[in-house]
Formats: C-alpha cells, structure tokens, sequence
C-alpha cells in the first residue's frame, strides 16, 4: 500500500493539475453559460460522498455483525469522507443555484434529502467523539441509516418535482463536456482512495498506541 | 276591536321600497366579476426573459460564483489532508514515546 500511495499521489497531482485546463476548454452550457462549470466538481463530489456513505456503511455492517476493529476503522474514516465530500457538494451547489435558479437553497427533495443524509453522518461523527464507551456500535447503526439514504438521495429527482436536474443529466452530456467530467469523476474517486487510506492508517495507529498503553498498565 | 293606526304604533315601522335596495344588491354583485375585471392590471407577456436580455445591474456575475466553488473544494481538501498529518503526526510523536518507555522499562 505504501509503495501505491506515492505514485498514485503523483498520478492524482497531474490529473487535478490538467484539470482546470480541461474545465475551461469545455464548452459553455446554452442556457447557464458559465456558471454550470461548476458541475465538474460539484457533481462528483456527491459521487465521492454516495460511495463513502455506502463504505461506510458496509463497513459499519461489517463491524456489526462479524465485530471486526478494522472494519469498523473503515467505518470511522469513511464518514469523515462522507461529511467532508458533502460539504463540497452543500457549498458549490448553491453558489451555482444562486446564478443558476435565482436562489441559494430551495427545500425541494433533493436538496432537502441531501442535507438530511449529511446530518446523519455528522452524527456519526459526534457519537464517535461524545458517545464515550460503546459508540462504536450505536454509531455503527447511525452509519446503516445513513447508507439507506444514498438510493433515496440520488432517484429523489427522478421520483418528486424538483428543481434540480435529473440524473439523466451526466449520461447525456455531449463528448466535449463528457470528458472533463470523466476526468474529474476519476480524480475524486482516487483522492477518495487516498485519503481514505491516510485516515485508516491514523486510525490503526491509534489502535496500536491504545494497546501498547494498555501493555504499560498491565 | 283594534283600528289600523294603532296596530302600525306597536309593529316596527314598515320599510318603504325594500325591493328596491334588494334588486340594487343583485345587479351590484351580478356586475362585480364585469366591474373588478375591467379594474386588473394589464397581463404581464408570455413566456421568460432571458437571463442574458436583462439589464445590468440585475445580472449576477457568474465568475465569482464559480472561482468561489472551486476555492471551496480546495481548502477544505487541503484543510483536511493538513489536519490528518497533523494528528497522524501527535499518534506517531505518542507511539515513539511510549515505544522508548516500554524499553526503558525492559532494560531495568
């Protein structure tokens, strides 16, 4: 893992390097001109913020039911991921509705189901840290509910009227438009990866200075 | 026997013209819709304005829209990565000197 991590680091620097490049040289959206650009990061930010939550919910499923530390360390570093990915999506997608639909917030059902989902894993993470003694579980259930939220989240705009445009929108994009988005998509997906990785490692580090001060007291 | 004007002194007096008033009320609010439509504001044109054909000083500027999404993304990217080193950096600080206090420990 610690050989992949530099290389795919490097790897990621470049692609995010190319990517304004990319962005700009991608053409203007008819009707939102070029406020829509923000979609590039907007977009697959929630993409980051779906998987994570269903990491980390697997994970919390895991921890659960086969009481496994490290995959409730996944859990743990996934949800961090979650709330930090859905943050992204919560800032840019206002900035671009405030040009884009005349508002900054609508309380519309993906925009409402979207925060919900993002709360949930906010209180994940204080269950973690104010829980005390055996939050690992009860957060590991809050982390369950949360992961039932993804398919609600992403078909709430196939499903209710909403002001937000419908999934359909990524398989549709033109090729000039397609490729930046891919290129983008892929980059958030592997500085996921990586940050993930980072944060499990903090957390099996914790573990092992954990054991070794129980090793001082015995 | 009672005579006519003593009875009109104990009754109410009696409403002269009463068909009058009501006849009035009905044609007042038969003629309402015809009266209040006459009075509406002119309808405003079909259809949407484009955002690009609206005066200046009501367009919103896209650019700082956008360079403020993308600033965003990045700082919370780059706060996060800086606050896992941080912490990364106090466990590793810990587990060199709690590794240095078990083999202090092992040597006496």
């Amino acid at each position: 893992m610690k050989k992949l991590f530099l290389p795919a680091a490097a790897l990621l620097a470049v692609m995010f390097a190319y990517a304004p490049y990319a962005i700009d040289h991608a053409p203007y959206e008819s009707t939102m001109g070029l406020v829509q650009k923000i979609f590039y990061f907007h977009v697959p930010s929630w993409m980051v913020m779906f998987t994570s939550a269903l990491v980390c919910g697997s994970a919390s499923a895991v921890y659960l039911f086969a009481g496994r530390p490290t995959a409730d360390r996944v859990a743990q570093a996934a949800a961090e991921l979650t709330v930090l990915f859905g943050t992204i999506g919560l800032i840019t997608g206002p900035l671009w509705g405030r040009k884009a639909w005349g508002v900054w917030w609508q309380w519309d059902a993906r925009l409402t189901s979207a925060l919900v989902m993002w709360l949930i894993f906010v209180a994940y993470l204080l269950l973690r840290k104010y829980g005390g003694a055996g939050s690992e579980k009860l957060s590991a259930v809050v982390a369950l509910f949360g992961m039932a939220n993804v398919p609600f989240v992403y078909w709430s705009v196939n499903m209710w009227r909403t002001v937000h445009p419908k999934t359909t929108v990524v398989m549709t994009l033109q090729p000039e438009m397609g490729r930046p988005f891919l290129l983008c998509a892929l980059a958030f997906m592997g500085l996921y990866g990586l940050l993930l990785a980072a944060r499990v490692r903090l957390e099996r580090r914790r573990a092992e200075l954990e054991t070794l001060f129980l090793a001082i007291e015995d | 026997m009672t005579s006519k004007q003593e009875i009109d002194a104990v009754l109410p007096p009696r409403r002269r013209g009463g068909w009058r008033a009501t006849v009035a009320l009905v044609a007042a609010l038969a003629l309402a819709p015809i009266a209040s439509a006459s009075q509406q504001p002119p309808e405003p044109p079909a259809g949407f304005v484009p955002a690009g054909d609206l005066p200046a000083r009501e367009q919103l500027p896209a650019a700082p829209l956008v360079i403020g999404a993308y600033a965003v993304a990045w700082l919370l990217v780059f706060g996060y990565l800086w606050s896992i080193w941080q912490r990364l950096g106090r466990v590793e600080r810990e587990l060199a000197e709690v590794s240095r206090r078990i083999e202090a420990g092992g040597r006496r």
